[in-house]
């Protein structure tokens, strides 16, 4: 394996979260527990090669709480929803494979479209095409083509959101130039 | 007091989404649709089971293990799901009968037609796997 | 409290008998792995419901390694699957 040299600047969040996690176990957040936590997340990162991930280098605060709050309200409706066709519908269920084209092209917007997807119960990503960034999802109590439109309409709408958190400036101008020809 | 019966909600709940998976597995007629209730406990459920237990010993220095064992489990199980849902759609482990719209045949037939291999597939794995380890 | 955690501990064992039932029913190897990660998943509330109800945190070692590792069985099995078609 080939090894470029990777600036620090690539390597920073990485070996920053490496230091939380290092922490965290520790329940200690001293100075100097973080200080050799970042000894060893330093000496790891070099070690133990992996390609960067490229983050969009964007990261918008603000919407981490929303995003976070939306997030769980729709985890906890989805869940208890799910709990409901369980016991009521059980057998008869209908559910359908939908493919939701996406905006973005950045492999990491898709990536965490498809997993904050995915974490929401009542829909899978069974496929993903990254040449077109579409999502081909496996959705429970599809019985129309309206739900299956509500379930792209919806998805989108994440992506929407991802996109003002932490979205590439490109694809967060492609957005507002949407937004304001609606 | 109030930290007892907030502590006993938690539970209750978080055991409720448990029994939910373990009666949507038993229920849903095929695989694909059971996955949906196997994700439950394994996200919202230990949520609600982490929370129970940070109220109930009230430190903070515990709240960072916790979150990061929920940040963990984030980020893995979509990808066992994915993984598993990928191999059970491609060997045919689900009811056809029961889909209203199945928009991804016709893209496997095409991609199995053009080359076994199939471009598209590798693509997902790698795609997924560098989702997993960021 | 200690009715808490039996009446949790209880939804809890019909949980995990339900998802077994799937598991020892089938009828895919899929359906199998599938069930054995709910029942890992309700390993992990027990571990939990024991440090509530003994009120210690030695299980929070293994609380963490189950969230980080448990997926690795069912992407083995599922790439496995997979491949042999």
């Amino acid at each position: 394996m080939s090894r470029q040299r990777i600036p620090l600047v690539t390597e920073l969040p990485l070996v920053i979260w490496l230091v939380l996690v290092w922490g965290a176990l520790w329940q200690d957040f001293s100075p100097g527990n973080l200080v050799f936590g970042a000894i060893i997340a330093y000496a790891v990162v070099n070690f133990f090669y992996l390609p960067p991930v490229e983050l969009t280098g964007r990261f918008n605060v603000l919407w981490v709480v929303p995003f976070l709050g939306r997030f769980l309200y729709r985890l906890v409706v989805a869940s208890a929803e799910v709990f409901w066709l369980a016991v009521t519908r059980g057998p008869s269920l209908r559910s359908a494979v939908v493919a939701v084209q996406l905006r973005s092209r950045s492999d990491f917007l898709v990536t965490a479209t498809g997993h904050a997807i995915s974490l929401i119960p009542g829909s899978l990503v069974l496929e993903v095409d990254r040449s077109t960034s579409t999502l081909y999802l496996h959705c429970l109590h599809i019985r129309s083509d309206e739900d299956a439109e509500a379930i792209r309409r919806d998805v989108r709408a994440t992506e929407v959101w991802l996109i003002r958190l932490m979205g590439s400036r490109t694809d967060l101008d492609a957005l507002t130039a949407e937004e304001a020809r609606r | 007091m109030v930290n007892d019966v907030i502590v006993s909600v938690l539970l209750v709940g978080g055991a409720l989404m448990s029994l939910a998976a373990g009666i949507g597995l038993v229920r849903f007629p095929d695989l694909l649709s059971r996955m949906h209730a196997a994700t439950k406990p394994q996200v919202l459920g230990l949520l609600l089971f982490l929370l129970a237990l940070a109220v109930e010993f009230e430190s903070w220095p515990l709240v960072p293990v916790l979150v990061l064992c929920w940040i963990f489990q984030l980020l893995t199980s979509p990808v066992s799901a994915h993984m598993v849902g990928r191999a059970g759609y491609r060997t045919r482990h689900l009811r056809r009968d029961l889909l209203t719209l199945d928009e991804l045949d016709d893209v496997v037939a095409r991609a199995a037609e053009g080359d076994p291999a199939g471009p598209d597939r590798t693509e997902a794995t790698r795609r997924e796997a560098g989702g997993g380890t960021a | 409290m200690t009715t808490v955690v039996y009446v949790a501990g209880g939804i809890l064992a019909i949980a995990v008998l339900l998802a077994l039932y799937r598991a020892v029913r089938g009828p895919s190897i899929l359906d199998r792995v599938l069930a054995l990660d709910v029942v890992l998943a309700v390993v992990g509330a027990g571990l939990v419901l024991n440090m509530v109800a003994g009120r210690h945190l030695d299980n929070l070692v293994l609380l963490v390694t189950i969230s980080l590792i448990g997926f690795i069985g069912s992407v083995t099995v599922a790439r496995f699957v997979t491949d042999r078609k």
